[in-house]
């Protein structure tokens, strides 16, 4: 009772304090604080359509999550997993390449599975460095997300032009019967949401519910101990990365066959970067991720709004899911520090 | 010889922001705070000096607001990590995207606005020299500020006493507290330090070098290539200071490159430092994997060379020290 009490003052604390930070933020960009949010909030909520949006931005917020729930339990920054996003997608767009024709559900579920492939083997690499080669995860990731980046920008300008056109409005759509089928008159494809939300319970089981759950929250807390108990860390290390890199090039492939259809060189959206802010505002615990991610999805896709009616940049989303992360941050802090000294770590 | 001395003096001048912020991380991190925020306080103080040198119609007071958010940043990283005990790498990472996104969204106005330059001075003695003068005669004031910093903190890091001080602190805070050395104070000091230098190589990318705001700006990940080259510099100024050079020659390299290629789309150069980022990180790193040190063990030839390239970090990087919870 005490405890939830005082994690409901937290969140209470955390939102005023996030908020504040907000208005300064919008004061000082000389913008009307409560008709921008009233704005970001209709942006994301305001009809039927908007609504359909935010849950196609949820989908893969909340696929990146689950597969960082994994990451963070045994012990690493998987920031990676932008990359992991990207590489994906490219995957996907390259599995579906020669089929110009268009087909049927069989080649889209090969685009996917290519896409787990790809978000895989790039989150392996990544684990490879750090296992093998003693680079940190989030300097080997920060680098491969760079160089996913690259790649996709050759791939766009290079082999996979349009003919004639080659430009960042990225390569030739695929053919309509390779898109998912959208509800009618939102822009979400059932079958994603149903990914979504089946990953979601796979990683939080797998995590919670299997021997390898155990062992990998064992190496996340304690690699020394891990090693002597015959856990094999470093395995068990290249098993999460490539799980939660599956995870992601899954979100990838469903940007490219759900929502863009086609390859572009911002197909990542930031989902990676914002999924690990929504897995660390929730300290890893799997309940709050959902509703965490709907809030960030609908900031996403209100922001849209903010250049088309005030002539603000849609950056604003980022820095408010940034604040409340920082202000949960300060909040447990200061809390720990001064209310209940002694409590915690 | 005068291509050759234009394209050092180009590679002096890119490398100066690449400096700046490394020596500033070198400084922090030697005391034991990861400022991980570096790539999104670049940004915000590269927008702050644009806005602030656009509004005042002085690129100097841009310069300083550059290296107050700079401080402002390394402040909250101060407070959030070794004050209030959190994680310095979660709140980096979370500081390094809500700066990042703030300096877009207030720098808004601003973008792709002439901006404020800061002036290009010539020393006098030297700029006549036939071929240093060619290398280092005409320079903005923050090209000279990174040059003269290298071996200001050579000294300050391994001849002082402070010096010692702030080693101490980064190695072995339980000592350095046992001996009466402040950690808190040295080590948020440091921090404010590092940041307000991270800070000014913001304001020397946006004032001097890739004048001017946009999104993006241009400056985008340069705080990583900072962050990785001070592991690589083996948090030695001198060292870290010469991968920086030996960065900005790349990228120097890159711009010819982009010329003799034009095909090519620019964002695929912008992209190039990273991979050989990670492969610098793994050549500094992987001597201390157990498989290089069993070859080194069996070839003895291998390992003089294996040992040159070790670097290892301040033993309590990272690690947060409460006295009152120490054993």
């Amino acid at each position: 009772m005490a405890s939830s009490t005082r994690s409901l003052g937290r969140i209470i604390a955390a939102i005023l304090l996030s908020f504040l930070v907000t208005a300064a933020v919008l004061l000082l960009a000389d913008a009307p604080p409560l008709r921008t949010l009233g704005i970001l909030l209709q942006g994301g909520l305001g009809a039927p359509a908007k609504i359909g949006q935010t849950f196609a931005v949820w989908v893969p917020l909340l696929l990146g999550s689950s597969g960082l729930l994994l990451t963070f339990a045994a012990g690493l920054w998987n920031i990676g997993i932008e990359g992991q996003i990207i590489l994906g997608a490219v995957f996907a767009t390259g599995f579906l390449r020669p089929f110009p024709e268009g087909g049927g559900v069989v080649l889209v579920a090969g685009a996917l599975a290519a896409g787990i492939l790809g978000g895989a083997l790039w989150a392996v690499t990544a684990g490879g460095l750090r296992t093998w080669g003693r680079v940190h995860e989030i300097f080997g990731g920060l680098g491969l997300n760079f160089v996913a980046l690259g790649l996709t920008l050759w791939l766009i300008f290079g082999p996979w032009r349009r003919p004639g056109v080659a430009s960042m409005s990225g390569t030739e759509p695929l053919h309509p019967s390779l898109w998912l089928r959208e509800l009618a008159g939102l822009s979400l494809s059932p079958m994603s949401l149903t990914v979504g939300l089946l990953a979601f319970g796979a990683a939080v089981l797998l995590l919670r519910r299997t021997r390898w759950g155990l062992t990998l929250r064992a190496v996340g807390q304690n690699p020394e101990a891990a090693l002597l108990f015959g856990l094999r860390p470093n395995r068990r290390i290249l098993e999460a990365m490539a799980v939660c890199g599956g995870l992601a090039g899954l979100a990838g492939a469903l940007q490219v066959v759900g929502v863009y259809h086609r390859l572009l060189p911002a197909i990542s959206s930031n989902y990676g970067y914002t999924a690990l802010l929504v897995t660390m505002l929730a300290s890893c615990r799997a309940r709050f991720i959902p509703p965490i991610c709907l809030f960030f999805a609908l900031l996403n896709v209100g922001s849209i709004q903010l250049p088309l009616q005030l002539q603000l940049d849609s950056s604003l989303s980022g820095v408010i899911q940034g604040a409340l992360v920082l202000a949960v941050f300060l909040v447990q802090g200061l809390e720990e520090r001064f209310l209940f000294p002694g409590r915690g770590r | 010889m005068e291509f050759l001395a234009l394209t050092l003096a180009g590679i002096v001048s890119t490398g100066a922001p690449l400096v700046l912020a490394t020596l500033g991380e070198t400084l922090t991190e030697r005391a034991g705070v990861i400022n991980l925020s570096l790539d999104g306080s670049i940004l915000l103080a590269a927008m702050a000096a644009v806005a602030v040198g656009l509004l005042s119609g002085n690129p100097w007071l841009g310069l300083g607001a550059s290296g107050l958010v700079g401080i402002l940043i390394a402040g909250l990283v101060a407070v959030l990590g070794p004050v209030l005990g959190r994680s310095q790498v979660a709140v980096g990472f979370i500081l390094t995207l809500f700066c990042r996104d703030l300096a877009y969204f207030l720098g808004h106005p601003f973008a792709r606005k002439l901006g404020p330059e800061l002036p290009v001075w010539s020393l006098p003695g030297i700029s006549a020299l036939p071929f240093l003068g060619v290398v280092f005669g005409r320079h903005s004031p923050v090209v000279y500020l990174s040059l003269l910093l290298i071996p200001v903190l050579w000294w300050w890091v391994f001849l002082t006493q402070p010096g010692l001080e702030l080693r101490a602190v980064g190695e072995k805070p339980q000592a350095a507290f046992a001996r009466g050395i402040s950690v808190h104070y040295l080590r948020i000091l440091y921090t404010l330090v590092g940041g307000a230098l991270v800070g000014l190589a913001g304001g020397t990318f946006s004032l001097a070098i890739k004048p001017g705001w946009g999104r993006p700006q241009g400056a985008e990940g340069a705080g990583w290539i900072a962050l990785a080259l001070v592991i690589f510099g083996g948090w030695h100024p001198v060292r870290a200071a010469l991968g920086a050079y030996l960065f900005a020659a790349l990228q120097v390299l890159g711009i010819m490159l982009q010329e003799s290629f034009p095909g090519l789309p620019a964002p695929l150069f912008q992209v190039s430092p990273f991979p050989v980022m990670i492969l610098t990180l793994l050549v500094v790193n992987m001597g201390r994997t157990g498989w290089i040190q069993d070859l080194a063990y069996r070839y003895p030839g291998l390992r003089r060379w294996v040992s040159r390239w070790q670097a290892s970090a301040p033993a309590a990087l990272g690690r947060n020290f409460q006295p009152e919870k120490e054993g």
